[in-house]
């Protein structure tokens, strides 16, 4: 459904900062993909990102949705096929308006009319949803998300994504900033809405055991190339060691840099 | 003194509300103000002295206005001029056009039908003094506007906007071009400021140019000590402390008048050094106000 073709983009072209991000990216991915991705710091998987969501458009290269080019469509066109988590927990909300404005703000994508359809019916809707947090959250639909911890934020988040029924989720370390508790309940209800509604993921992050443990597919990232792409039994078998020596043969690098490469946490 | 004290609190209020939003909604700080508010005024006397309908041309003082906000907001987006820089662009340009518009500097409406000469025509036979009908008239409109932006910001656009001020990768991700937002919120914004400019000129009697020349300080005060008033995150309480911001503004100013008159050496060209002043404390404030919250928060968890 989605495919990247030769894709490439270079930041700061024609200066002494001039930097090939992202190099000869060929990928295909089927709906009802989830895909892991690791990858030192800089390797290019937030860049990945920006150029699926059009935040960046490539130097060269074609990204293509269901066979429609939209390599360089705005990125809030593309967003109404597409969902994104980021690491920092505010990005997804806004903290100042009331958990009922925010949910109703991403209850349907794209433009909206001066109509009112914050009602009765829908609150009621909006609540039964939050309850599947199981974070009491169902209870402050007039609370300033503003007022809310990290990980309420970033479930809530995931939660008004899932709502809007994108083709695809992009979740760049989207557990990172919280603490570990949060973490592992954003991330085992990440994967549970994805199982629900069957979603096609990317999941960025920093840890190796979950890059293992969750999705059908996973990618190994480094100075801008996909260098190791593997699904199916291949993948279910995989563990941290094979991962480690996997990317040493790919490299031939000897260095033991596996800390920075495959930080685990 | 009162009723004038209330009138004018909610003759300016109308603009202070258009501030509000390109300040606080939308944070997009606009300085299309000072250029839309003598536009609405021109639009109204040029219309009124050629003897149009009095409703027709205060829509086309709000459309004028409209127009002026949206042409600040594409020169923003499309040549990503800073906002500031665009807003005062816009406004030196309709220095030109609001000139064009009136033919010359000054147009008097002494002896001209205007809305509020009808207002008082129809009030007068039951009583009312001038200054009380004004007065009522002034809060009858504003309230109109207040409602209409109450439910406005209520709608799915109006959340939409909203967020925007807030956090614009949020609109983003939902699908919504937020160039367009920006066209839609500072043009409304700007339409609300010339509706603004066109009811001063009738109750001053004349359009001038030079009429909106600051005029921005007092709607950034207005919704400044409003933001002393109510907390709240409900439209309907921002926007009537904006109204009660701008009464208590225009109260002080009238204090500043009085107190110029009696202090020999103060001169009444010093009124606008003392709206500034009244900026600046108000600013110091709201800073102030900021600082001790983030002190008392302990995190909590
Ligand atoms: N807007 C930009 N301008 C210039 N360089 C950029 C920009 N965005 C990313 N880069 C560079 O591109 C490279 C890849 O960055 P990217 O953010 O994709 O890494 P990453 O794999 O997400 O790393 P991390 O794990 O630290 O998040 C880095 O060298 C980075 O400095
Ligand atoms: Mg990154």
């Amino acid at each position: 459904m989605i495919s990247l073709k030769n894709i490439a983009i270079v930041f700061n072209k024609g200066t002494p900062d001039e930097n090939l991000a992202l190099n000869n990216i060929n990928l295909s991915i089927k709906e009802g993909d989830f895909i892991t991705i690791i990858g030192s710091n800089g390797a290019g998987k937030s860049t990945l990102f920006n150029i699926i969501s059009g935040s960046y458009f490539p130097t060269s290269g074609t990204v293509s949705i269901n066979n429609i080019d939209v390599t360089r469509h705005a990125e809030y066109k593309r967003a109404k096929y597409i969902g994104r988590i980021f690491q920092n927990p505010l990005m997804g909300t806004a903290g100042n308006m009331s958990l009922e404005d925010n949910m109703m703000i991403s209850y349907k994508k794209g433009f909206k009319w001066p109509i009112l359809s914050l009602n009765q019916k829908m609150r009621q809707f909006f609540q039964d949803e939050l309850k599947q947090l199981d974070m009491g959250l169902e209870n402050r639909l007039r609370d300033n998300v503003g007022l809310f911890s990290g990980g309420q934020r970033q479930a809530l988040t995931l939660l008004m994504m899932v709502l809007s029924q994108p083709a695809l989720i992009l979740l760049d370390e989207h557990t990172a900033a919280l603490d570990p508790k949060n973490a592992a309940l954003v991330l085992e209800l990440t994967s549970h809405f994805v199982k629900k509604y069957n979603l096609t993921t990317m999941m960025i992050t920093h840890n190796m055991n979950h890059a293992i443990e969750y999705g059908n597919r996973l990618f190994m990232m480094d100075k801008g190339e996909v260098i190791f792409d593997v699904q199916g039994e291949e993948k279910k078998a995989l563990t941290q060691a094979r991962l480690i020596e996997k990317f040493h043969e790919i490299r031939h690098s000897e260095f033991d840099n596996d800390k920075v490469l495959l930080s685990q946490d | 003194m009162f009723e004038s004290i209330i009138a004018e609190g909610c003759l300016y209020g109308i603009m202070a509300l258009g501030v509000f939003i390109t300040f606080r909604v939308l944070d997009f700080p606009d300085l299309t103000v000072d250029g839309s508010f003598p536009l609405g005024a021109a639009i109204m006397a040029a219309f009124l002295v050629k003897g149009y309908s009095l409703w027709l041309a205060l829509v086309l003082a709000f459309v004028g206005g409209t127009m002026a906000g949206m042409l600040t907001a594409v020169l923003h987006n499309e040549l990503k001029i800073p906002n500031l820089l665009a807003g005062i662009l816009t406004m030196i340009l309709l220095y030109s056009v609001n000139l064009r518009i009136l033919g010359t500097s000054n147009v008097s409406l002494l002896n001209v039908d205007t809305i509020l000469s009808r207002v008082f025509g129809f009030l007068k036979p039951i009583g009312f003094s001038r200054e009380m009908s004004y007065m009522l008239f002034f809060i009858l409109a504003i309230f109109i506007i207040k409602f209409i932006m109450d439910v406005f910001f209520r709608t799915d656009l109006g959340l939409t906007l909203g967020a925007l001020g807030n956090n614009q990768q949020m609109i983003i991700s939902q699908g919504v071009n937020p160039k367009l937002l920006k066209v839609i919120g500072v043009g409304f914004s700007n339409g609300l400021v010339a509706i603004s400019g066109a009811l001063t000129a009738q109750y001053q009697n004349f359009a001038d140019v030079g009429l909106g020349q600051g005029i921005i300080i007092a709607g950034l005060a207005s919704v400044m000590i409003g933001e002393f008033l109510f907390r709240s995150n409900r439209i309907g309480w921002l926007t009537l402390n904006v109204i009660l911001g701008s009464i208590i503004f225009h109260g002080v100013m009238y204090g500043a008048r009085l107190a110029i008159f009696e202090i020999p050496f103060l001169e009444s060209s010093d009124l606008k050094a003392v709206q500034v002043l009244l900026v600046i404390i108000c600013l110091a404030g709201v800073l102030a106000r900021e600082h001790q919250r983030k002190k008392g928060k302990e995190k909590p968890r």
